[in-house]
């Protein structure tokens, strides 16, 4: 164990964890991004207490860009986007606490009336299993046409035309018949792509993905992902994809927010989360995972221990018991997300420096 | 489609026979017969001879198998010879007593839908708030209280409205007219033990209701519905319902068999001359006759409705196909 006199990071307020990564180009106007995040807690009343599934996290979504939140199950990603739209079901669960600017618009205090019409018009969204986020019972066409006449008022047909259209540009030949087809009688790989096509149907400006792939065999994983990453260019769609596959993240994402027990630990751009990754987390995680770049090993390294119970969270890091460069101050305070030399890149550990020559 | 639908009816036809056999058996089996019945109402001894000789008029005294074959060809004919204790023919004697049951089996079926569905949704969607309360408290009542209770409430409450409103007081007419006849004298009889059956229906309907919609409410489509921002109305009609309601018509087919001969106390209670009390007077009776063209009657009703609802399976949820 190294001791303490080489901690330097410096150890800021927890609440000021807000860092700009929206940037300019120097000269011109610095657009507000297009999604802001500050300071989330969403939060869910169980029987057992409380669980803290999001406890403030802040992180921002240029236009067109696509972002990646990773993280093992339970630390809090899904909950994250799905407050986005806020289709957290209340009760058990709340948004206890942040803002959520979408286009000039704080989505936590927009009426509801408005975020309906948001939901499905300016932001898509994606779920992990295309089988089950379906309706059995509806044809295909009539999950697809339904948005438009909801959000556009678009008469039947020309809602048809554009339902074509769509299945076109999501790769499903045949649209005539697929159309009057039910979920139960495509295979996985076309679902996910209705998915996507119900996403696209309003022209989004962003679409949120929750694990899109994860139900999917690995050759089709490839597929939809090199879809969506086509479409959402193309398209200049920003994008969120939420998963815990790191192989997704080095080829699609521009930035990169590591999630754990709730809170982003680690924040950049891919190639930063991957060739420096300053959060013990991170590189946990990047160890577990087997890597082409790397000499082969004989074992993948698991990340050890259990995820905390996110009903008992104290005041100190929550990955302190897994971590193997734990020190005392990690027990005291929960470190802050800290900017580390390059642009965006950011940590919320207070040995970021050193793990930096460590590892 | 039509291969499925032939094979459907087609394999009713064991069904049917089967029943016919149990029916036939099980009333041999009961100790006596209707000639004692007859002979012996005074309670004392009876001449033999008297009893073989009532044996042979009602045919009683043949080979068991073919008085068998007899009921099943009779019964693919529609003929099931006259009843042994009134010695009308059977069809005439159901025939009369069929439309007012009929009646009342769909009136109450059209009560318990238009009661169940909404409120069971309702309960579903505000879970757990007051409304839900009343409406399970509501489902309870119907399915713990007795319906001749309900029966004889409905029938005071009516007589004393009708006092205290007009003056005097009004009863449901007793003798049946049918519906195309005179609607208003037919109905103002059929209501009261419409809406007494159906309440109980509707209990149990409204509560599959409520909670195959809560199950409904919780899967990933109604989620994938509400992040396409579509309205709450929509989500629940189009989105929800077509797939909460496959249990409940399975539900509303069995307890619309049911209706047909089963309402035994409420027709006693309403003083109707319906199915139920022909079947409990041919039973007691040992009329064979008339009680096996019952019994068939109900079977019958029961398959075909569960054939219906078979059949409307297929046409709220595409995954059944038929081959």
């Amino acid at each position: 164990m190294m001791i303490d006199t080489t901690f330097r990071t410096p150890i800021r307020n927890a609440h000021k964890n807000k860092i700009k990564t929206s940037q300019g180009i120097s000269g011109s106007v610095v657009l507000p991004p297009l999604l802001s995040i500050r300071n989330l807690h969403t939060e869910f009343r169980t029987g057992r207490g409380v669980v803290r599934a999001v406890g403030g996290i802040s992180y921002t979504v240029e236009a067109g860009e696509t972002v990646a939140i990773v993280g093992e199950s339970g630390s809090g990603k899904s909950v994250s986007a799905m407050s986005i739209l806020r289709l957290i079901p209340d009760p058990p669960g709340r948004i206890a606490n942040g803002e959520i600017m979408f286009d000039g618009r704080d989505l936590l205090i927009l009426p509801e009336e408005a975020m309906r019409k948001l939901r499905g018009g300016e932001i898509g969204m994606i779920f992990q299993e295309p089988m089950t986020s379906l309706n059995p019972v509806l044809t295909i066409g009539r999950q697809i046409t339904e948005t438009l006449e909801q959000h556009r008022g678009a008469t039947p047909a020309a809602a048809h035309q554009r339902a074509r259209d769509l299945l076109g540009m999501v790769g499903i030949a045949d649209p005539d018949r697929r159309l009057k087809q039910y979920p139960h009688q495509l295979s996985g790989g076309m679902r996910q792509r209705i998915m996507i096509a119900i996403a696209l149907t309003c022209d989004p400006k962003l679409i949120i993905a929750d694990e899109p792939t994860t139900a999917l065999d690995v050759t089709i994983q490839a597929q939809i992902l090199e879809l969506m990453k086509d479409l959402t260019q193309r398209l200049n769609i920003a994008l969120v994809i939420i998963t815990h596959n790191l192989g997704v993240v080095a080829r699609y994402a521009n930035r990169v927010n590591v999630m754990y027990a709730g809170r982003i630990v680690e924040s950049g751009s891919a190639a930063a989360i991957y060739h420096d990754p300053r959060h013990p987390y991170t590189i946990a995680l990047l160890r577990s995972v087997p890597r082409l770049d790397r000499p082969r090993q004989d074992r993948l390294d698991p990340v050890e221990g259990q995820p905390p119970d996110l009903t008992r969270l104290d005041a100190g890091c929550a990955f302190r018991p897994r971590c193997r460069f734990a020190v005392a101050a990690c027990a005291e305070s929960s470190p802050a997300l800290t900017a580390i030399g390059e642009s965006g890149h950011a940590a919320a550990c207070f040995r970021a420096a050193d793990i930096a020559r460590a590892a | 489609m039509y291969r499925y639908v032939i094979k459907r009816v087609l394999l009713m036809v064991p069904t049917l026979i089967g029943a016919a056999a149990l029916v036939f058996l099980l009333m041999r089996l009961i100790p006596g017969d209707i000639c004692v019945v007859r002979l012996g109402s005074g309670g004392g001894s009876f001449d033999p001879r008297a009893v073989a000789a009532c044996h042979a008029e009602l045919g009683m005294d043949r080979p068991m198998w073919l008085q068998f074959v007899d009921f099943v060809w009779g019964f693919f004919r529609l003929d099931f010879g006259t009843s042994m204790w009134s010695g009308k023919p059977v069809t005439t004697e159901i025939l009369a007593r069929l439309p007012i049951s009929l009646e009342i089996a769909l009136l109450a079926t059209v009560v318990a839908i238009s009661i169940a569905i909404p409120l069971g949704t309702i309960s579903a969607l505000k879970q757990n708030t007051w409304l839900d309360v009343v409406v399970r408290v509501f489902a309870i009542g119907g399915i713990a209280t007795p319906s001749f209770w309900i029966g004889i409430m409905s029938i005071l409450l009516v007589l004393n409205l009708s006092n205290a409103i007009t003056g005097t007081p009004w009863m449901p007419p007793i003798d049946y007219v049918p519906i195309w006849k005179d609607p208003i004298r037919n109905l103002s009889m059929a209501f009261l033990p419409a809406i007494t059956v159906g309440y109980r229906y509707a209990a149990v309907s409204m509560r599959m209701t409520r909670s195959t919609m809560l199950e409904v409410m919780r899967e990933d489509y109604i989620r994938t519905a509400r992040a396409k921002g579509l309205l709450d109305k929509l989500i629940i009609n189009r989105h929800a319902l077509k797939n909460a309601l496959l249990p409940v018509v399975t539900l509303i087919g069995i307890e619309f068999a049911f209706l047909i001969g089963g309402l035994v106390v409420t027709e006693q209670v309403f003083n109707l001359n319906g199915v139920g009390r022909l079947f409990v007077q041919a039973v007691q009776n040992q009329d064979y006759t008339l009680t096996q063209a019952l019994v068939m009657l109900t079977v019958t009703v029961f398959v075909v409705t569960n054939f219906c609802v078979d059949l409307l399976y297929a046409w709220l949820d595409p995954r059944i196909r038929f081959a």
